[in-house]
């Protein structure tokens, strides 16, 4: 898809922003640059869509050298997003996202419907778009500025720590949004940020740069279990690499495969004697097929007590899941966030393969803290 | 009171004469702006993007604006003879400054990362500028012309002594005349109300033309984007 193929630049004055960087990029890849500042990569991504121009070497978008194309019809093919959003303050939300589109010459109907589609990818009522850019908040513009790259539907995208002015509420949900949204249109990305946090979340790959030159490539568990070298040990923080091990961990791996469940039909008085025997004060309930249909807990039995007899009359539909095969460190993130108790483990058809508690967090932290220092122990004698 | 009363006599017994005068004094002045916007809006583009440039033409128009008008005038009238060409002419060196200084600095205030997108999303330099950088530019060029408009109608009064007649010929006319009390006002009283019109005229389109509170949001974005550096 993308390819550098012995790319430098070299500013005036003499400093090497890029050194005969070599790197190819698949296909609806997510690849994340990373590096200290002045390291290059915000210079390496300019050079895709040739806001600057190497001084050496040769780049390939589909097999073709963007240096043979004309610059302008090559930028409409390719997304751009920056920190700074950059949305026109003169136009509206609609003008803004059909930008692009105007440029590339689409008949009017068309762009606007065009803008109307994409606001409904992110959730945002059709209103909107006749407001202007200042009358959104910070996250909702980025949103549009993302939406704006995607407009003329470019198979390759280019940002520039597009989350990075955002407060850490909004660029957490702006990021698990986006990573979706990525997944479902499977374009490729190419993603700047010196943010680690957010390039091992987001990125499939990750490229570690130094001084021009490439430190590390490879996906953020290979970068978190191998690091090259100091300088990306260092880079990527003590505390991340001690909790590399559990944070490479899916869910099935620690998750309880038998909860406590119970199906709709069964009354509460049998719900609150489960309950007992299993020690627990909520239960999961589940169809036939244990397919999870929702969640009862003593509260609701409490409540309801008097009026109502079956648990299906009673039960809580309103619960958040994950699917088999997340992160352990997403998920991990999301209990303590959200103050949950627990969460059901789920498969696309939503039928119920587990649980993860905060007793199976204890365990984890357990084995963070006193596994490594067994190790050692052990690797001492 | 008598100066009032012979102000009304005056009016009223020569206003063929004073809208003829006044409508002179207004075309000599627009004329004057508006051939400098002609010119000096290129110019004002041209060297907001180069800054050498801009550093020897904002000086020459300084200097330009130092010269005293009636020296400016007799100088122009050597070479060009009597008349409100010459006028005109030198109302036009008179505007450059204002509107060559307020388009370079309105392009300039111009957000680097509107422009960095207008570029990157493969607008070419020309729709750039017609796109982005004139339209947030507008409201600051316009209160360039209308800076330039107010000095123009001041400066215009002064034509009279090379002969290109308005408002000014009256206020001479008052000034030589034995008691003219009555006569200066009858030139100076429109002469004011016309930069005054002129003045809120212009800001009303300068407002009309604003790209509202989003300037102030494009302003805060380049101060957020300064602080995250």
């Amino acid at each position: 898809m993308l390819k550098f193929d012995h790319v430098s630049k070299v500013y005036k004055g003499g400093k090497k922003a890029v050194d005969d960087m070599n790197l190819e990029v698949e296909k609806g890849e997510f690849v994340c640059f990373i590096g200290p500042s002045g390291c290059g990569k915000t210079t390496t991504m300019k050079m895709i869509n040739r806001l600057i121009e190497p001084t050496d070497g040769s780049i390939y978008i589909n097999g073709e050298n963007i240096f043979d194309k004309n610059a302008v019809e090559l930028r409409r093919e390719i997304g751009y997003v920056i920190q700074q959003i950059g949305l026109f303050p003169h136009m509206t939300i609609r003008q803004n996202i059909a930008l692009v589109p105007k440029l590339l010459k689409w008949p009017e109907d068309k762009r606007f419907e065009r803008a109307e589609e994409l606001l409904k990818l992110v959730d945002m009522a059709p209103e909107y778009l006749d407001r202007y850019p200042h009358e959104l908040s910070g996250g909702q513009q980025q949103r549009i500025g993302v939406l704006r790259a995607l407009a003329a539907d470019p198979p390759l995208i280019l940002m520039d720590e597009p989350f990075g002015a955002l407060d850490p509420i909004t660029r957490d949900s702006l990021q698990e949004e986006f990573k979706k949204l990525q997944r479902s249109l499977g374009k490729t990305i190419v993603f700047v940020t010196h943010d680690m946090d957010e390039a091992i979340e987001l990125a499939d790959r990750i490229v570690i740069m130094r001084d021009g030159k490439l430190v590390q490539v490879g996906s953020p568990e290979e970068i978190l279990r191998e690091p090259a070298n100091e300088f990306v040990e260092e880079f990527i923080g003590k505390d991340r690499l001690v909790q590399a091990r559990p944070n490479i961990q899916t869910v099935e791996q620690i998750m309880n495969p038998n909860p406590a469940t119970i199906t709709e039909n069964k009354t509460l008085s049998e719900a609150i004697q489960l309950m007992k025997e299993k020690r627990v004060d909520s239960l999961l309930v589940v169809d036939n097929e244990r397919k999870l249909s929702g969640f009862i807990d003593i509260e609701i039995i409490d409540r309801f007590r008097k009026k109502a007899v079956q648990v299906g009359e009673v039960l809580e539909k309103d619960m958040y899941t994950v699917e088999e095969g997340t992160l352990l460190r997403d998920t991990i993130h999301r209990i303590l966030r959200r103050g949950t108790k627990y969460v059901p483990v789920v498969d696309k058809q939503q039928m119920l393969l587990g649980i993860v508690t905060r007793a199976n967090l204890a365990d984890i932290v357990y084995d963070t803290i006193w596994g490594e220092e067994e190790n050692l122990a052990a690797s001492e004698q | 009171m008598d100066t009032l009363h012979d102000l009304f006599v005056y009016y009223s017994q020569n206003s063929a004469y004073i809208w003829e005068q006044i409508l002179r004094h207004f075309l000599m002045s627009a004329y004057g702006v508006l051939f400098a916007a002609i010119i000096g809006i290129p110019i004002g583009i041209i060297i907001a993007r180069r800054y050498r440039l801009s550093v020897w033409v904002i000086s020459i128009t300084n200097v330009i604006q130092t010269i005293p008008a009636l020296a400016m005038l007799a100088v122009l009238m050597l070479v060009m003879g009597l008349g409100a060409n010459t006028a005109v002419v030198a109302l036009f060196l008179y505007s450059l400054l204002p509107i060559i200084k307020n388009t370079y600095t309105g392009i300039r205030q111009v957000d680097h990362a509107l422009l960095e997108s207008g570029h990157a999303m493969g607008m070419t330099r020309f729709q750039v500028l017609v796109m982005v950088e004139l339209p947030l530019a507008l409201s600051v060029i316009m209160a360039g012309l209308r800076t330039a408009l107010v000095i123009a109608i001041g400066i215009a009064t002064i034509g009279t002594f090379i002969g290109s007649g308005g408002l000014g010929d009256i206020i001479v006319r008052g000034t030589n005349a034995t008691n003219g009390g009555a006569i200066i006002l009858a030139g100076a009283i429109p002469t004011a109300l016309m930069a005054v019109a002129a003045d809120l005229v212009m800001g009303w389109f300068e407002r009309l033309l604003m790209p509202a509170k989003g300037k102030a949001k494009a302003k805060k974005q380049s101060e957020t984007a300064t602080e995250t550096v």
